[in-house]
């Protein structure tokens, strides 16, 4: 990349998945310059991660030749680090940097998985539900291994189809909700005619993998790396042996971007009005930072973002009505797969909490707080800056997370340099629930 | 997904063959190393897959803390653990 770049759109989209990807089309789709930045080599997001314009899911074969007629201006690898100013982000790739300067701003930054700490959760070949199979899609070999997969949430049933599909033994998928819970989930589904469809079809594809409820993992063991797992499988303590153990607990939405520029959040989701624009009113925000509703929702509130940012506002009203409905379905996942208060106690006194400072549960429940920790211990200061350990310590200690810093993501001195000193003079941004 | 011809790239001196289109965390993975000893001496490899955990950071070509979760393998890669 040729170093100081600036380049300048009308619209700018942060993040490549199916909001910021719907976005980035209507705005596009209006005659204005539009670019789309995203961080990984390719569109598609985690969700649909490797998939191409040929891809046998019409949905999304539809939205990746829509945004490429649209004349967006994809710019993939390319990670924002801080704004060097109003209205210009900065950014980061393998070995350089460049501004992107925007009129309006669509924030479309996705969500991440949550993790929870447990004896052996730090061994490798213990990873994410959801980072397997993005592992997987980046070319691990998983013909014949055996793999848990735990935690909550539909990925995991997603995540068990596709691992079996590419040829993995999943004995069986071990979900914290309760059959009660997971039963009201399963008949709300079924209200919802394009939902139930996939439901079937995930029911099909894990025919021969059953799906334990009230089950959790309690421990991975192994010497340099995993060899078997402990759970408890409603009430029963079992031990298998296995390759992986892919371990997710639902979503958190990623709204340290969002925070960064100064957008209000309100219990952890960045606010919007109907047009999803944010309390900054040149940012608007689409999908999972605003609520963890799935794909559907995230492809309505990009389209309504990309519309109201193009300043199309009658047009974006068109969608209000199927927005309301796919909201519904966030506050199901919500009420479905929220954390049993036992898996409060999964960790031991020993078992790291945060992995980039290897600092232990037992040193952190000595604080009453997040700033208190880190202050003491150099708790969630590592690389991650708090990604993984932030929301767990919330759920573990009920802790609110800290301040977000710039810059937003590690980079480069040489990025951080073209900042000309401006650091310093970045007041501090607080927020968070 | 990655396809079939095959990308070579040495892990700590050795060469790892991975299928084009794969990730250097993929070939970190498929040469049995880890990819950073924690401050405690533990071995860490790949985690969130997406890029937002760090633990999968390795020097590729002699630059330093690059996440190999987000870089595609090339012919020939330089891939050192920390």
């Amino acid at each position: 990349m040729k170093r100081e770049e600036r380049r300048h759109f009308e619209v700018l989209v942060v993040g490549g998945g199916p909001a910021g990807m719907a976005a980035a089309a209507c705005a596009a789709e209006c005659g204005l310059s539009v670019g789309i930045v995203d961080d990984n080599f390719k569109l598609g997001g985690q969700i649909w991660r490797g998939e191409s314009a040929d891809s046998s899911n019409t949905e999304i074969s539809k939205w990746l030749q829509r945004l490429h007629a649209s004349g967006a201006k994809s710019l993939c690898g390319l990670r924002v680090v801080h704004q060097s100013e109003p209205g210009v982000l900065l950014a980061e790739n393998f070995d350089g940097f460049c501004e992107l300067k925007y009129e309006k701003l669509v924030l479309a930054t996705g969500a991440r998985e949550r993790f929870l700490p447990f004896p052996g959760w730090t061994l490798p070949n213990v990873m994410g539900a959801g980072g397997l199979q993005a592992m997987v899609k980046s070319g691990l070999p998983i013909h014949g291994k055996r793999v848990i997969v735990a935690g909550t949430g539909p990925l995991l049933l997603a995540v068990a189809s596709y691992l079996r599909k590419q040829g993995a033994e999943i004995p069986f998928i071990c979900e914290q909700a309760s059959w009660t819970s997971l039963a009201r989930f399963g008949a709300a589904l079924a209200r919802s005619p394009a939902k139930i469809v996939q439901g079937l079809k995930l029911k099909l594809d894990l025919s021969g993998t059953s799906l334990a409820a009230n089950s959790w993992p309690l421990a991975a063991h192994g010497q340099t790396t995993l060899e078997r797992v402990t759970i408890s499988r409603a009430g029963r303590i079992e031990e298998i042996p296995c390759d992986y153990l892919a371990c997710g607990f639902h979503l958190v939405p990623n709204i340290e971007l969002p925070m960064l520029l100064g957008c209000s959040v309100d219990n952890g989701f960045v606010q919007v009005d109907e047009f999803q624009q944010t309390t900054i009113p040149s940012i608007f925000c689409a999908g999972e930072p605003t609520s963890i509703g799935g794909v559907e929702l995230a492809l309505i509130e990009g389209q309504i973002a990309g519309l109201a940012a193009a300043g199309r506002v009658e047009e974006a009203k068109v969608w209000f009505g199927q927005r309301q409905r796919a909201r519904l379905f966030a506050q199901l996942l919500d009420r479905t797969f929220r954390l049993r208060a036992e898996l409060r106690s999964l960790s031991l006194p020993e078992t790291i909490v945060c992995r980039c400072e290897d600092i232990s549960y037992s040193r952190l429940q000595k604080h009453t707080s997040w700033r208190s920790a880190k202050l003491h211990t150099r708790f969630g200061m590592g690389p991650c800056q708090g990604r993984v350990c932030g929301p767990t310590t919330q759920f573990l200690f009920k802790w609110k997370p800290d301040s977000v810093r710039p810059p937003v993501f590690p980079a480069r001195v040489e990025t951080l340099a073209a900042l000309a000193g401006q650091l310093e003079a970045q007041p501090e941004v607080t927020g968070g629930n | 997904m990655p396809d079939q011809v095959s990308v070579t790239v040495t892990v700590n001196g050795s060469p790892v063959a991975v299928a084009s289109g794969a990730t250097v965390a993929v070939a970190i993975i498929m040469a049995g190393q880890a990819c950073r000893i924690s401050g405690n001496g533990e071995p860490r490899g790949p985690f969130c897959g997406m890029g937002i955990c760090f633990e999968c950071r390795v020097t590729i070509n002699r630059v330093p803390h690059v996440r190999s979760c987000q870089v595609l393998c090339e012919q020939g890669m330089d891939v050192v653990t920390e």
